[in-house]
């Protein structure tokens, strides 16, 4: 039966060619927004599933704005972080007023009278209902020098002229608390950033090496790891923070600390490394890079590291604010930061007594930032872990 | 199974070798040594130095001697069970730590028991009810336990036990039991005070253990075994407890080795803030005042435990995981 439809041996066989042109994607055509899903690139993906937590672009804004107001704290706190105001030690904070007698001033503080009790010999002020010191925008205050380059005396906002204005009191040295805080936010923030840059060099070059050659150098790098991580984090900070000379210029201990924050965090970092490389290479595409003679640093830098990148930005994220902690506990022991220098951590460590929570409260409140910084941290970080793998 | 436990004992040998030449570095490191910095202290207060009692002490501890001879002396000694003695506490230092590791090991262990007891309920209330609210606030709570410092809290909350009982402030007991006996009153003074450093150190922990907790539940809920057994009408306890809760575990047993050397050594931060009484705040000081063995040996003690510990829940994790065991290696 078949053999009548077939033409005689030798010849062609018949066969149909569509004359339109070959669409490849007829049958399961992707619509406008399939295709925008379908062929975005990683980083893209990732960076959709990020905005849906809400909470990580929150804390993201909230860190950004911190960063860059680092870069301008001359002109944002009300006083130089240093100048001291020997009639108002131990002020407590000055309260915001808006109405003076019903009437609207705009925002402004009231004087302070001083007294000193003579039976607990406690300094007391109490605010001067008479004397009215509105506050200033775009002043000109103490004078600073930004960042070496020029000097200026403008203020986003300062006291009234002979007034006062401390919003969060002043301490021992009737130093502005709110002024110190702004200060010391350059150090404490940047510590866990530099920190975590070396962390994160010493883990990629580590894990990468242990994790791509195996073997011997895998060994002693895996001991390595773990003579490090059997060792109690605190007494080893301490311990090298011991070593630093106490010659040492505030400046250079501040890179010595970031610098040992960062020695000790690398372990984690590095394991990770290590076993991403270690399931990655045996993946398909390695292979195939391999026999198509991609030469091993092509594989590791172009297939292998941005396939865990991300989670390792996630990683070193969660990593920063456990840094900032570390440096707040270093300096508040007295063996980090020391006091020309500004940091949190410097400024509770006149937090240290139980006297000052009784009497002098608002030297507690440097803790506000680092606690809400590294909650910030920690939400970003989630954010970034779970955009980390979009294809999940 | 034996191989590998032989196999395990034996990587811990030169791990501990490298520990020990590193913490012997590191007390090496700071300029000058106990010694000097003592005689610079008397000679500052005008006291005699007595010169040939010093010589003597020097040499009895071998610190005329080059550090590669002082790091065998003292390795030989560790090995022998001696642990060295403390300058600055003037006894040996087993004495001064064992006199100490009462307390320690019961305000530890007593934060480990409270760690649990508030994680495991919380962890698997998080994961069951994923996104409830329940959730968002507990996540929440357990984030502002790892954000607060602690030794803030611990300050505030000391003061504030001050104020409402009472309580004294500082140290693991009332004053006047302060290097009294052992007694039923002062048993009951110490756990008037324990509830501060326990609640404070638990916290942080506690708030990494719900988010462990929450996140290996998590992973094992959505497993296909998970949906089968209840769409089989396994009854919810069950499905929930009996095998995901079990294979979930896998973390929580891989940290058991972690403990061990934080039972002994406990929150040295908190501990100085609140003056208490345990072996943290004596090794930070021997750290500071190069009290160099009382350090160094405390120092490679908690490291044998870690190695130790890493070692039990590796084995516990093979026992427990079959697919651990038939890979013959752990996967931490």
């Amino acid at each position: 039966m078949t053999s009548m439809l077939l033409p005689p041996p030798g010849s062609p066989l018949e066969h149909y060619v569509s004359e339109k042109p070959f669409d490849p994607k007829s049958i399961d055509r992707l619509s406008a927004a399939q295709e925008r899903i379908y062929l975005a690139s990683q980083w893209r993906l990732m960076w959709w599933k990020f905005k849906r937590h809400r909470v990580a672009v929150v804390s993201g804004i909230f860190l950004g704005i911190l960063y860059i107001s680092i870069l301008f704290c001359e002109l944002l706190a009300p006083y130089h972080y240093q100048s001291r105001h020997i009639d108002h030690i131990y002020s407590p904070p000055q309260r915001v007023h808006l109405f003076h007698e019903g009437q609207l001033i705009g925002p402004f503080v009231y004087g302070q009278k001083y007294s000193l009790n003579m039976e607990t010999l406690k300094r007391q002020y109490e605010p001067d209902r008479s004397v009215v010191h509105p506050i200033r925008f775009f002043c000109r205050g103490d004078p600073y020098n930004f960042w070496g380059i020029f000097e200026s005396d403008v203020h986003l906002f300062c006291p009234a002229e002979n007034g006062t204005l401390f919003l969060l009191g002043t301490d021992r040295l009737g130093r502005d608390v709110l002024s110190r805080i702004i200060y010391g936010a350059r150090v404490s923030l940047t510590i866990g950033l530099i920190g975590v840059a070396i962390s994160f060099m010493l883990g990629l070059i580590f894990g990468g090496l242990a994790g791509y050659y195996g073997g011997i150098i895998d060994l002693v790098i895996q001991r390595i790891i773990e003579v490090l991580q059997s060792l109690p984090t605190i007494p080893l900070w301490l311990a090298l923070a011991a070593i630093m000379p106490v010659t040492w210029s505030p400046m250079v201990v501040y890179f010595a600390i970031t610098v040992i924050l960062g020695l000790i965090d690398w372990t984690g970092l590095a394991r990770a490394v290590r076993s991403k490389l270690l399931s990655l290479r045996e993946e398909d595409y390695v292979l195939a890079a391999q026999l198509m003679g991609a030469s091993p640093v092509r594989i590791i830098g172009r297939h292998l590291v941005p396939g865990f990148m991300s989670h390792l930005i996630a990683s070193a994220t969660l990593a920063i604010p456990s840094m900032i902690l570390g440096e707040t506990a270093l300096s508040f022991l007295g063996l980090g930061l020391r006091p020309p220098i500004t940091s949190w951590g410097v400024l509770l460590t006149e937090a240290q007594n139980i006297n000052i929570v009784a009497l002098y409260p608002w030297l507690l409140t440097p803790a506000i930032p680092v606690i809400l910084v590294v909650l910030a941290f920690n939400f970003l970080g989630d954010g970034l872990r779970d955009a980390a793998d979009p294809y999940k | 199974m034996l191989l590998y436990i032989f196999r395990r004992i034996l990587i811990m040998i030169p791990t501990l070798l490298l520990t020990s030449a590193l913490v012997f570095t590191i007390m090496e490191l700071p300029p000058g040594d106990y010694f000097e910095s003592y005689m610079a202290e008397l000679q500052a207060q005008g006291e005699g130095v007595d010169k040939a009692r010093i010589e003597f002490l020097k040499k009895e501890y071998g610190f005329d001697k080059s550090p590669v001879e002082r790091y065998f002396i003292w390795l030989g000694g560790l090995l022998q069970g001696d642990l060295g003695y403390s300058f600055e506490y003037q006894m040996p230092v087993s004495e001064l730590v064992g006199s100490r590791i009462f307390l320690t090991v019961l305000v530890s262990f007593a934060t480990i028991l409270l760690t649990w007891l508030i994680a495991f309920p919380i962890g698997i209330y998080s994961a069951t009810h994923q996104y409830s609210w329940g959730d968002y606030g507990l996540t929440f709570l357990g984030l502002m336990g790892i954000a607060v410092p602690n030794f803030l809290l611990a300050l505030i909350l000391m003061y504030f036990a001050n104020v409402w009982f009472g309580t004294s402030i500082g140290h693991l007991m009332a004053p006047e039991y302060l290097g009294q006996p052992m007694s039923w009153a002062k048993f009951k003074s110490i756990l008037e005070h324990m509830w501060i450093p326990v609640i404070v150190i638990g916290l942080a922990g506690t708030a990494s253990m719900i988010r462990k907790i929450r996140a290996n539940l998590l992973d094992e809920l959505q497993k296909q075994y998970t949906i089968t057994a209840k769409a089989k009408g396994l009854h919810p306890f069950k499905a929930l407890v009996k095998y995901p809760l079990r294979s979930s575990l896998n973390f929580f047993v891989g940290g058991i080795g972690g403990i061990l050397p934080e039972i002994v050594s406990g929150a040295e931060i908190v501990a100085i803030v609140l003056s208490l009484e345990t072996t943290g705040p004596l090794l930070i000081k021997a750290l500071q005042s190069q009290d160099m063995y009382l350090a160094g040996s405390f120092l490679m003690f908690l490291a044998l435990l870690t190695v130790i510990g890493v070692l039990i829940s590796d084995i516990a994790l093979a026992f427990l995981d079959p697919r651990i065991r038939l890979q013959g290696r752990s996967t931490r």
